[in-house]
């Protein structure tokens, strides 16, 4: 045999384990992707190697922009605000469907079953409900208002809330057509709501009132209960220059953790009886108050101009056990399932930064353009997120 | 205060060494700040619409009100404690022209 058949030969078997190597199944579980808000892309990152993967481009205005996984962890739906409705195949690393689906829009969900998406729109106001394998749409739910806090809920169940109208109403699409229980009177300017990770209380934030309002979804008949009335009442409200999120719904233990609005400090609620059981004063007005997943502690950041700092919080003293700066405009923190590490996007220093949870100490950091939500795949397993 | 001042010029915030506004930290201040609630493009979120064609109706002195001062019972708050009245005229005029798109 000559060098050069030789050659050759040795070419063709390098080439089939080349080959070989890409056909190796990709194991979703330890994946993520980040939203890079400002060039409408998203980052696969991985957890365990503690980098990111692939970019995946083309998904529009990423501003706000959220997502929801699968039940097999292979797709994401990515959420975006111009109305943009996105299947991503995190295996292939590709777009695998996207339509547009309005001309405003503000988060989703998707069904227990994996079998239905739902958009929360700002313009027309409203949720629209699409199949997840076709993204072709199967009902359109026109509310005469922004609708905000959209979740799923058990039961082929979505929830979601109107901004100008203080109605919350629930889509169970278990049947044929959709049938809706609306419930008026939830409040002043609902801005974001929660439910919690049971699927039974649903919780909204009001700017437009003192209080939050809750809903007991193990109720035939779910009415509204007033939660902190007295929140905020006899304090002048302090500007708002980002409206908090509910959606990284903290239950340290047998407390919700909720951020203030207009305030500078996290309110503690007894998870049974919805009273108030404790205020802790904080840097600046929360955006996300997140429990680490053990419930031991939770996380909190800020609003701009304060949107620098992080603060630690222990849930049983309730005060806070660690301070630090990340870096300018930290947007977003996302717990590894099991709560060991946390990674923050720090949207100013085109950063994710990840530190253990135990020391606090960075152990590493990833590029990315113009960071804002980063998304586990667990999520794909979890009511409300 | 100092906390707050510190604050701003580590986010890279306003230039407060002189009285000119820094034209960058404006720009970035209006699509990432006043861009969470009237979206990253101006377009609209829970606040309206903020681009050049919504706002033609009004002059840049009201527009500099109201960013100062904000609107009192909605959620558009006051920029007064962040911002001059030097740098709330000049995003005043930059919301009206075009170049904003």
């Amino acid at each position: 045999m000559t060098r050069v058949a030789n050659s050759l030969i040795l070419g063709f078997v390098a080439s089939l384990f080349i080959s070989a190597a890409q056909a190796e199944p990709t194991a979703t579980g330890d994946l993520g992707l980040v939203i890079e808000r400002a060039t409408g892309s998203l980052l696969l990152i991985d957890q365990s190697e503690r980098a990111s993967l692939a970019r995946i481009e083309g998904l529009g205005d990423l501003s706000h922009a959220s997502l929801v996984y699968s039940p097999d962890e292979r797709f994401a739906y990515v959420f975006g605000r111009d109305g943009g409705l996105t299947k991503v195949d995190i295996v292939t690393r590709t777009i695998a469907n996207r339509v547009i689906q309005a001309g405003n829009s503000i988060g989703g969900a998707i069904s227990d079953d994996g079998r239905l998406v739902a958009v929360s729109n700002y313009e027309p106001g409203g949720v629209r409900i699409f199949d997840a394998d076709t993204l072709e749409m199967v009902a359109d739910i026109p509310t005469g208002s922004k609708t905000i806090g959209l979740v799923d809920a058990p039961g082929s169940r979505f929830v979601f809330t109107m901004w100008d109208t203080g109605e919350t109403w629930i889509a169970d699409m278990s049947g044929a057509e959709p049938a809706i229980t609306k419930i008026p009177d939830m409040g002043e300017n609902p801005y974001d709501a929660l439910i919690t990770g049971d699927g039974r209380t649903y919780i909204t934030g009001l700017f437009g009132e003192d209080g939050m309002t809750a809903l007991d979804l193990w109720e035939d008949d779910p009415q509204p209960i007033r939660v902190l009335p007295d929140y905020g009442r006899g304090q002048e409200d302090l500007p708002v220059y980002k409206m908090p999120h509910l959606e990284g719904w903290a239950l340290a233990g047998r407390e919700f953790v909720l951020p203030a609005v207009g305030q500078h400090e996290v309110l503690w609620v007894d998870a049974d009886d919805l009273s108030e059981t404790g205020r802790t004063q904080t840097y600046g007005q929360p955006v996300f108050a997140m429990a680490r997943p053990d419930g031991r502690e939770v996380w909190v950041n800020f609003a701009h101009p304060l949107n620098d700092t992080i603060q630690v919080l222990d849930t049983v003293s309730k005060e806070i056990v660690h301070e630090f700066k990340p870096g300018p405009a930290v947007l977003h923190m996302e717990f590894t399932p099991r709560g060991h590490e946390v990674w923050i996007s720090v949207r100013d220093a085109g950063k994710i930064m990840i530190y253990d949870t135990q020391t606090y100490e960075k152990v590493g950091e990833i590029d990315a353009e113009s960071p804002s939500g980063i998304f586990f795949t667990a999520r794909a397993h979890k009511t409300g997120l | 205060m100092a906390r707050l001042l510190l604050a701003l010029l580590l986010a890279g915030g306003t230039a407060w060494a002189d009285d000119s506004p820094n034209p960058d930290a404006l720009r970035r201040l209006v699509h990432q700040d006043c861009g969470s609630c009237h979206g990253l493009t101006l377009k609209g979120g829970l606040g309206p619409d903020i681009r050049p064609q919504s706002l033609l109706h009004y002059d840049a002195e009201i527009l500099a009100e109201v960013i100062l001062d904000g609107i009192p019972g909605t959620a558009m708050p006051p920029w007064r404690p962040l911002i001059t009245t030097a740098e709330a005229e000049w995003i005043a005029n930059y919301l009206l022209q075009s170049e904003t798109q």
